[in-house]
């Protein structure tokens, strides 16, 4: 990887924050988008800019295609057996939202149970809360263990006849821990139940096979992966799609309406109504591109370097804990920590003041938090553009942050 | 001194790191008179907000407790400090006046002398995510006042 020629394609990194060149670390809640997805966003509305589906003249042709072509490299970038099982989405969040609406709702009556894991970002949680509000659906929840590993021995205890549904993360992305996941698909086939797999942190990261996995469904988000934001992939395996009911209700969902009644469209289209994010989606194409160029597995070796240095660098700090696996083969390029006596807030602003950007806060996971006895963490996440300076930059940063904070001991406490 | 120092030292000033550090005002008072529950949505902080109130219907007491940062920390015990033997009604004016400040509606100096260690948070107001750290306590003070006596009130700050 040449991280140099990499850093090129990114215009955002030669921004200055408050007079510092920016270090850009909070890539675990969205990515930076290389020139050449901001160029197709330029160039669809300035050359291609038309509505899909629908009309026959020749802008609308090749907007489509563009959509059209995006999702078939969405199939190849996830190796899905056919284009349709791809679904586009807003993000990851409404991939979710929609298996719980159009699949759990339908499918899931009164006791049956839905097993989750305690690292789910709220995501991966709210929704099922929704539904276990209104079918009287149980949820279970795998524990994690203190050092932020999937508690399997437990989870093979939650994962009955009862489950009729398991969804999990496929890395946390507030400590980084990559979980197990060909295991739990495999408990959760032994006892019959359906998977789905948040790959929000994973697919941009390694290398990912819905073939491999035999997960029914899978969710991730485009933005996190050098994408536009407002795109998001539902896949899920052909024949629970074709058995579920439509999502929104609208345009392009239906083959035929009639004032009464409607029949819905085919495969994905009955679960895309109304006009979809074409831009966006159509530009996304160039972020699987990029990675596909340099490679998953180059960018998740990247990133293990990276994060290796990032915890050898913040533990050599006074008062720093860090969070997750120590095993630094079992996480992703995430590093969470926080410092004795210091708010991740405040560790937060010190590090923007000296251009650094992290992450500070819940991270959308306040069981998890809860678990861990914090309010929040600040977190660093990497990705392909990233440098081992600017590891060292993090690490002069909240150095200067603690020596400033830490000054003078508790005056009257 | 680099930049950043100074920008830190800007923000996080001398007086406000001696607020957030002598734990003044920290904790919960026996049967209150006012209780009310703040959230900052963004961070996950809370605050719990008690009040007594004495001779006259004046606030006597005010504590606070949770988890905060030392912006949050620092102005919920300027701010205890700021109400005790204060009316109500004067309460509610400091409220309003902390509150324009800190939104930049009016100027620094337009703060009363009762808020004069209140001037410290000045810095935050470049820092509009940080804005709400300031502001959580007021919030949650002011909800509790409408709420009325003896109801405990709940405020969430907006996302």
């Amino acid at each position: 990887m040449d991280i140099k020629k990499i850093r090129e394609d990114f215009p955002i990194l030669n921004r200055k924050i408050r007079g510092k060149t920016l270090v850009y670390l909070d890539n675990a809640a969205t990515t930076q988008k290389p020139r050449q997805v901001i160029e197709a966003l330029v160039d669809f509305y300035q050359n291609h800019n038309a509505n899909i589906h629908r009309g026959v003249h020749t802008l609308s042709d090749e907007a489509t295609s563009m959509v059209e072509e995006s999702r078939i490299k969405t199939a190849a970038f996830i190796n899905a057996p056919k284009p349709e099982t791809v679904i586009f989405t807003r993000n990851a969040t409404e991939a979710i939202n929609l298996v719980a609406h159009s699949w759990a709702r339908k499918f899931l009556k009164a006791g049956d149970e839905i097993v989750l894991t305690e690292m789910e970002h709220h995501s991966n949680l709210v929704p099922w809360q929704m539904l276990a509000a209104e079918k009287q659906v149980v949820l279970r929840h795998i524990p994690m263990t203190p050092e932020g590993t999937l508690d399997l021995e437990a989870g093979r205890k939650l994962i009955t006849a009862k489950t009729k549904l398991v969804s999990f993360t496929a890395a946390s992305n507030a400590l980084g821990t990559l979980i197990p996941v060909e295991k739990i698909i495999s408990l959760a086939k032994v006892a019959g139940a359906k998977t789905l797999v948040d790959a929000s942190q994973w697919a941009p990261h390694r290398a990912l096979d819905v073939v491999k996995w035999d997960c029914d469904f899978l969710a991730f988000s485009a933005h996190k992966m050098l994408g536009p934001t407002g795109v998001g992939v539902l896949y899920g395996k052909e024949a629970l799609l074709e058995d579920m009911d439509p999502f929104l209700g609208g345009g392009d969902m239906i083959s035929r309406v009639q004032l009464d009644r409607f029949t819905p469209n085919v495969l994905p289209f009955k679960f895309e109504a109304g006009t979809p994010n074409i831009a966006d989606e159509a530009a996304f194409g160039q972020a699987l591109d990029y990675l596909s160029a340099i490679g998953l597995d180059a960018i998740a070796a990247h990133e293990a370097a990276l994060t290796k240095k990032a915890i050898e660098t913040l533990s050599a700090l006074p008062g720093v804990t860090i969070y997750g696996p120590k095993d630094i083969s079992q996480r992703g390029g995430v590093v969470s920590f926080n410092v004795d006596g210091l708010h991740p807030h405040d560790v937060g602003t010190a590090l923007d003041l000296e251009g650094v950007a992290v992450r500070a806060g819940h991270h959308c996971c306040q069981p998890l938090m809860n678990k861990l006895k914090t309010p929040g963490t600040a977190r660093a996440s990497f990705y392909i553009y990233n440098t081992f300076e600017e590891v060292e930059a993090l690490g002069k940063a909240l150095d200067k942050a603690i020596a400033f904070f830490m000054k003078k001991p508790a005056a009257v406490r | 001194m680099a930049e950043g120092d100074q920008e830190l030292q800007d923000l996080y000033r001398e007086v406000l790191l001696d607020y957030f550090r002598s734990g003044s005002h920290k904790g919960t008072l026996e049967a209150p008179d006012f209780r009310a529950h703040g959230i900052n949505p963004v961070c996950g902080d809370e605050i719990e907000l008690t009040m007594r109130k004495g001779e006259g219907g004046k606030i006597s007491e005010v504590r606070f407790s949770g988890h905060g940062c030392v912006i949050s920390q620092a102005s919920s015990a300027m701010m205890a400090e700021a109400l005790e033997g204060r009316s109500v009604s004067k309460a509610r004016e400091l409220v309003a006046s902390f509150k324009d400040m800190m939104l930049s509606k009016s100027p620094l100096e337009s703060l009363p002398d009762e808020l004069e260690a209140l001037k410290s948070l000045e810095g935050v107001r470049k820092f509009p995510m940080r804005v709400k750290c300031a502001t959580l306590a007021w919030n949650t003070l002011s909800q509790g006042l409408s709420a009325g006596e003896g109801k405990k009130s709940e405020f969430q700050e907006a996302e």
